[in-house]
């Protein structure tokens, strides 16, 4: 079910390498990243200064820009909006996940409809938000959090569907009340497919506020790129997507390995 | 169709009725929102009239370049790192979170690639449907049953055959899961690149619709991309069960 939405849930888990210890492990990512360095400073040399700067000069220039007194309130901008919206899809899915996966009928109604609304370019949505909510951090906050709601949805639905028979006939056994049950055995069974789903809500949500902040927003780094942009300002585009992108890598490998300890566990 | 077809039928047009209602009794302002059957005639209209043609045909075609595009460059791709168990290794936490970069941030440099036409755009489309090809393609190629592999050495099968006989349909559905993902990520590439930079397409048409408070031809033409991505969907969607069925369950 969860493969209709990404691939890579399952796969990214799955692959505990054969073989191959921690350390061959961690000089692989390095040969990894040296090869991407390389591949970029190729770039840079073939595109010149106008269109792409060097991995050093964008370094540089990404910790000048960590000094000065411009970046911050954007980045807190983003990161207040991000913060939200992910806060936003982690309970909304899970609470709608739950609820629907509890009943079969409605889960089966429900689940193509997600799927389908998963596939739709919310993009092209990105205008009634704005008529809804007006410019600001809500409106950015809202359309972060259609991103992100459907897919901790679909698997946290995914998670009631393959919830053990057994499990449920012993709540039922033991006389548990709904609460309880909630408690005791839907949330822990929902847990690690929340952490999954909450992973591919987590790129999106950020693509999602980006993208909001880009096409019309005064504030954050969407804002900031955009203007970088428009003046074709290559260093600042550079620098920030440098951050962006490994702010986002780190957070996508923490959330990958928390989803495979709770894997392995459960 | 099965009872939660009937029903899901029912929900989905309850809902839009819900949402017409609100809009005619005006619990929803018009400045908000239009009527969803208002939004069905104005785009009626306009495809009648033959004001946005150009636009559409210009994203409908832009996609579909890159779709393809991705598709055989994933693809390759796929199989290429699949057999490279180290590269993919280390590839792989990279690839996961691969769809948290701007890549429209790059249209200045694509500019400068590819010059001052639709080939940016196309690559912004092409950059966004790829990875999923690829994992998809992975995906399927971890999935072929060992038993066949064994059935194809026991036949002294050499590689080709092989791959055309045992993995290539074996994988087939992942495969084709990934083509559904590649399609839906091109649209989103495409249409969210000429909505916030591009002068021309569909997204353009939409965001210039916006900023004059045209709220007839924005709603008609965001009615017209939900359409077609939702139909596009719906029957790959249903092909793709197809494919899963005939493989033997997941």
């Amino acid at each position: 079910m969860s493969e209709l939405v990404d691939g890579s849930a399952a796969a990214a888990r799955r692959a505990s390498p054969a073989g191959g210890t921690r350390l061959s492990q961690a000089l692989d990512l390095g040969l990894l990243i040296l090869v991407i360095l390389a591949v970029w400073q190729l770039a840079h040399e073939w595109a010149g200064d106008v269109a792409l700067t060097s991995p050093l000069a964008t370094l540089d220039y990404a910790g000048t820009l960590l000094g000065s007194a411009r970046f911050w309130p954007n980045a807190l901008e983003t990161c207040h909006a991000l913060f939200y919206a992910l806060l936003i899809s982690a309970l909304g899915g899970l609470g709608l996940g739950l609820a629907l996966g509890i009943h079969r009928l409605s889960g089966e109604v429900a689940e193509p409809i997600l799927v389908a609304l998963y596939a739709v370019p919310k993009i092209t949505l990105y205008p009634l938000i704005l008529l809804i909510f007006g410019l600001g951090i809500s409106a950015k906050v809202a359309f972060g959090a259609i991103h992100g709601i459907i897919p901790v949805t679909i698997f946290a639905l995914g998670a009631m569907r393959n919830l053990q028979p057994v499990h449920l006939k012993t709540a039922r056994v033991m006389r548990l009340t709904r609460l309880q049950a909630a408690r005791t055995v839907w949330l822990p069974a929902a847990l690690p497919e929340l952490v999954a789903g909450l992973r591919i809500a987590f790129s999106l949500t950020l693509l999602g506020v980006l993208i909001g902040e880009m096409f019309a927003s005064q504030r954050g780094l969407g804002f900031l790129l955009m203007n970088a942009i428009s003046s074709n300002d290559v260093k600042t585009i550079m620098a920030v997507t440098l951050m962006i992108a490994t702010v986002a890598v780190l957070a996508n490998a923490a959330l990958l390995a928390l989803d495979r300890r709770l894997h392995r566990g459960g | 169709m099965s009872r939660a077809g009937w029903l899901r039928l029912l929900v989905v047009s309850g809902a839009v009725l819900l949402l017409d209602l609100a809009c005619r009794t005006g619990i929803i302002t018009p400045l908000t929102m239009i009527p969803p059957s208002a939004m069905a005639a104005a785009l009626l209209a306009l495809i009648g009239a033959g004001r946005f043609t150009a636009d559409i045909v210009k994203t409908l075609g832009n996609v579909t370049l890159a779709c393809a595009l991705a598709v055989v460059v994933g693809f390759s791709f796929g199989v290429l790192i699949h057999a490279m168990r180290r590269v993919r290794r280390a590839l792989e936490p990279l690839l996961a979170s691969y769809y948290a970069v701007p890549f429209f941030v790059f249209y200045p440099l694509l500019i400068v690639l590819f010059g001052l036409n639709d080939l940016p755009i196309v690559a912004i489309g092409f950059l966004f449907a790829v990875v999923a090809m690829v994992i998809s393609t992975m995906n399927g190629l971890d999935r072929i049953p060992p038993v066949l592999l064994k059935v194809g050495r026991a036949h002294r099968l050499g590689p080709l055959r092989s791959a055309l006989l045992i993995k290539l349909p074996a994988a087939a559905p992942y495969l084709f899961t990934g083509v559904k993902l590649a399609v839906a990520y091109a649209f989103i590439g495409v249409i969210a690149a000429e909505f916030i930079l591009s002068g021309g397409g569909i997204g353009y048409a939409i965001a210039y619709a916006y900023n004059n408070f045209d709220n007839r031809t924005m709603y008609a033409l965001m009615l017209l991309i939900l359409a077609v991505v939702m139909a596009v969907n719906l029957v790959l969607h249903g092909w793709e069960q197809r494919l899963y069925r005939r493989r033997g369950g997941r």
